[in-house]
């Protein structure tokens, strides 16, 4: 077991762990962040999506031990964030697995592109599966909090 | 009203206290027996007991599926949860709303009609009387059965019912941790259990002390099943995938690859035929006959997250919190295969990611009470892999469909025979008497289970399901042949049958229609007389402007089907293009439900129903090699992507003066249907077995 010392939603955190457990299990098990969801642990669904300096990244493959002195973001750092706020209003989700992980990857993109294009929406959320069939809303919530935060910034 | 009038839900749990009480000043608590699978029910069966009650939303706490507190309603499925769980909710807070103004009115002597209620409060004359609900509980016997006499709120009072209340669960899902997979008290053991790759398998070898090399576990075996368990995750997991990796299996079931297509099913052992005929040919001469085979193959449920049960055995009871559908019949089940008494057995739901039929969350419960069987006092947590979710939990049954039907000079159908092929959709825990969970099979003494047999007719029927067309048919005749021994453990997947026959009906109408030389839906529309039917069928040609020409380079498909014959009616149309794969762009639906409590989430449910959909027909295959399934992940068996899904419209046009009708399954087959015949169209050559892949296309083009 080693000391691995994150920064995690802009916050100081250190867990004991193995230096090659994933990010998702110190992170979920760890810290008690469980808002990042686990899904398939082989980078095919998307689920378990982090920002890792901006940068969408699996954190069921990810080693924790490697995202020591970068920044990590989750989705309980959105919680008054203009993308959590559009997928309330426009109820983007059934069962809502797949959220989590599809709000850090479009986060990642808003924060490059201001003005994102549908189809770089589609590119940016083309890693992640939902098996409900929320895609369209999902592609809505996020153009919507897109504009607001073009608003926002006007 | 008679009694057996009543919702099923109802007549099963007649008593008032079983689904309301006023347990606090303010406080209503509702109980249901129906759960939460990512459809949006419980937000849906809050506006109801809202509305009925007249009380805010916000002052009821709904509990849903647990063994100890609430009405049994058997499982959540069949989109019946509204249609019947709804119903008799509708019926017991009318009824509840009620009683309390008889009883105000006894207390304040005056007539029931000078009272009215506002959130929970009894107002005289428009004015607050200082009674309300919880003063008057007390006096009012709740023990007594529901008479289902009461009237409901008729449309034009409905203030909460057919609004779009916002999803009272999704603001968790959104940053929070509301899922099954979460949940983390302290008393945690994480495990994981080995689950054999083939149905009858023994295991020859593990190597135990080699996984413990990777953490500190330890394992406990019973007959072919080995857990790993131990504090933390990621060492049993570590130490699971090494064991599972190196163990050794002989015998069982041998999965040849042919077994994956569907028409496999034709030589197949079946059970005697069972034949139901509906009236009997027209005896107009036959001028032409048309037959054709269809099929569908073994498809997974693919739950976005792998099943999770936590279990815990202390003092003789045992505690299972479970996604299931159905915590009574799981109950049943796991005491039976442990040889406990179901009465030290408490099963409580909690959800899950999006559930769309028998999954592996029975399954994963069971493994979890096994576990905790092992280790009293602690709480045992089990988590399958992506692995076991797409390779062993229950598939969605292959089917073949047969139709053969004479036809007319005008091209009416004179005769129609359809052939169904199809193992059980209907192996759920306690169904037919057996206990149907995959781990007790591996157990040292595995419980006698009999063998499968179908759901019945009565119960909305397995391969049978939607079998019977809705249109004006002078004769209709079905052959169930039901295969008894299919090569995977098949149960209930969304629409059971009803995907692969109304696939196989709405493409084989439309070659009718062909070989009329009629327009697809002004045949449909030729043939049908139920005018709610005909309403969607014109409303959504309407939506795609069917009457003009599509762009160069598109084609329209078009589908109807009533789910069940019984639920909500849908008609849809599709806007496609073929290349090397299919493309579908555009999806028109139009839907009579009758009463929607929730527009909203309707919508949600049945475009969420029809991407499901198109996965399945454009992709989805269960496929087996070197004796397994070897579709055991999204690389091997993907599912539709953001950068694939269509555009899609719903119009929900059904009259709210008729009862709710069930919507969560309408879209499956018609869906299925609309694009194959857009395809036809496309293509001028019909595929007509599924998924719809680049290969099968290729091969079509070949031949036209
Ligand atoms: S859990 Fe990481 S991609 Fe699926
Ligand atoms: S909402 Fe269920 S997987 Fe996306």
């Amino acid at each position: 077991m080693d000391e691995i010392a994150l920064r995690v939603n802009g916050e100081d955190r250190t867990a004991r762990a193995d230096a090659g457990a994933p990010l998702i299990h110190v992170l979920r098990n760890l810290l008690d962040l469980k808002a990042t969801r686990y899904g398939c642990g082989q980078e095919q669904c998307g689920a378990c999506m982090v920002l890792l300096d901006g940068k969408p990244t699996f954190s069921c493959t990810f080693p924790a031990a490697e995202a020591v002195g970068r920044e990590v973001e989750t989705a309980e750092a959105l919680v008054s964030h203009p993308l959590r706020e559009a997928f309330l209003e426009l109820q983007a989700g059934q069962c809502g697995y797949c959220l989590s992980g599809i709000l850090m990857s479009a986060k990642g993109l808003l924060d490059r592109t201001a003005d994102p294009a549908r189809e770089e929406i589609v590119a940016a959320l083309d890693p992640h599966l939902c098996r409900c069939g929320a895609h369209e809303r999902i592609i809505g919530a996020v153009a919507l909090a897109a504009a607001r935060l073009r608003g926002a910034a006007a | 009203m008679i009694p057996n009038a009543l919702p099923l839900s109802l007549q099963d749990n007649p008593r008032l206290d079983q689904w309301v009480a006023f347990p606090a000043p303010g406080r209503v608590s509702v109980r249901t027996g129906k759960v939460e699978l990512g459809q949006g029910v419980l937000t849906a069966l809050l506006q109801i007991a809202a509305e009925e009650l007249d009380v805010a939303p916000e002052r009821i706490d709904l509990t849903s599926g647990d063994t100890a507190s609430t009405p049994n309603e058997g499982f959540t499925a069949g989109s019946l949860s509204i249609q019947v769980g709804g119903a008799a909710l509708r019926l017991v807070t009318a009824e509840l709303r009620a009683l309390m103004l008889e009883q105000a009115a006894r207390q304040l002597q005056c007539d029931v009609s000078r009272l009215a209620v506002a959130d929970g409060a009894i107002l005289k004359e428009g004015v607050p009387s200082g009674l309300d609900y919880w003063r008057l509980a007390p006096a009012l016997d709740l023990s007594q059965a529901a008479t289902g006499a009461a009237p409901v709120k008729a449309p034009g009072q409905l203030r909460l019912v057919g609004q779009d209340l916002p999803r009272t669960d999704l603001p968790a899902k959104l940053g929070g941790a509301p899922f099954i997979q979460d949940l983390a008290p302290p008393d945690l053991l994480h495990a994981r259990v080995l689950h054999r790759p083939r149905r009858g398998a023994r295991l020859e070898a593990v190597d135990e002390a080699g996984a413990a090399r990777l953490g500190a576990v330890t394992f406990h075996r019973s007959g072919d099943v080995v857990a790993v368990i131990g504090e933390d995750e990621a060492e049993v997991q570590a130490a699971f995938t090494r064991l599972r990796d190196r163990a050794r299996w002989s015998g069982g079931v041998e999965l040849k690859e042919t077994d994956a297509e569907a028409v496999t099913l034709l030589d197949r052992p079946t059970a005697p035929p069972r034949v139901v005929e509906r009236g009997a040919p027209s005896g107009a001469p036959v001028v032409r006959r048309l037959e054709a085979t269809y099929s569908k193959p073994y498809i997974a449920h693919g739950s976005i997250a792998p099943s999770c049960g936590l279990a815990k055995f202390e003092e003789g009871r045992l505690t299972v919190w479970t996604h299931a559908q159905g915590v009574f019949a799981l109950r049943g089940s796991i005491a039976r295969a442990l040889g406990l008494d179901p009465a030290l057995v408490h099963v409580i739901h909690h959800q899950g990611a999006g559930c769309y039929g028998h999954n592996g969350a029975d399954d994963a419960a069971f493994d979890a009470a096994f576990v905790a069987l092992a280790r009293p006092g602690r709480t045992v947590r089990v988590l399958w892999t992506r692995e076991d979710e797409l390779g062993v939990a229950p598939f969605g049954a292959a089917m073949v469909v047969k139709l053969a039907a004479g036809l007319d000079a005008s091209g009416r159908p004179v005769d129609w025979n359809i052939d169904v092929f199809s193992p059980s959709h209907g192996g759920r825990p306690g169904m037919n008497g057996a206990v149907n969970l995959l781990t007790p099979l591996s157990l040292a003494t595995p419980p006698d289970d009999p063998a499968p047999m179908d759901l019945p007719d009565a119960a909305g029927g397995g391969a049978s399901r939607n079998a019977f067309l809705l249109y004006d048919l002078p004769h209709q005749k079905m052959v169930h042949h039901f295969i008894t021994d299919a090569p995977v453990r098949t149960s209930s997947m969304r629409g059971l049958g009803a995907f692969a026959n109304v696939f196989a009906l709405e493409s084989f109408l439309d070659e009718a229609a062909e070989a009329a030389g009629l327009d697809p839906v002004a045949y449909r529309l030729s043939l049908m007389s139920d005018p709610r039917a005909r309403a969607v069928i014109e409303e959504a040609a309407r939506m795609c402007h069917w009457d003009m020409s599509p762009p160069d380079g598109i084609a329209r498909g078009f589908a109807f089907s009533r789910y069940k014959n019984s639920a909500a009616y849908l008609a849809l149309a599709v806007e496609l293009s073929v290349e090397e794969e299919v493309r579908v762009s555009r999806v028109w639906c139009a839907v009579d439900g009758g009463l929607i409590v929730n527009p909203d989430g309707a919508r949600n449910q049945i475009e969420g129903g029809v991407i499901q959909a198109l996965s399945w027909t454009l992709k989805e295959q269960v496929r087996f090699s070197e004796g397994a399934v070897s579709s055991s992940t999204w690389e091997t068996y993907p599912i539709l992507r953001f950068s694939e899904v269509p555009r899609i419209e719903t119009q929900l046009i059904g009259d709210p003066a008729h009862p709710p009708l069930g919507i969560g399954e309408v879209s499956q087959g018609p869906t299925a249907a609309a694009v194959a015949n857009g395809v036809a169209a496309a293509l001028g050559a019909r595929l007509r077995h599924l998924p719809l892949t680049r290969e099968r296309i290729m091969a079509a083009l070949l031949e036209a």
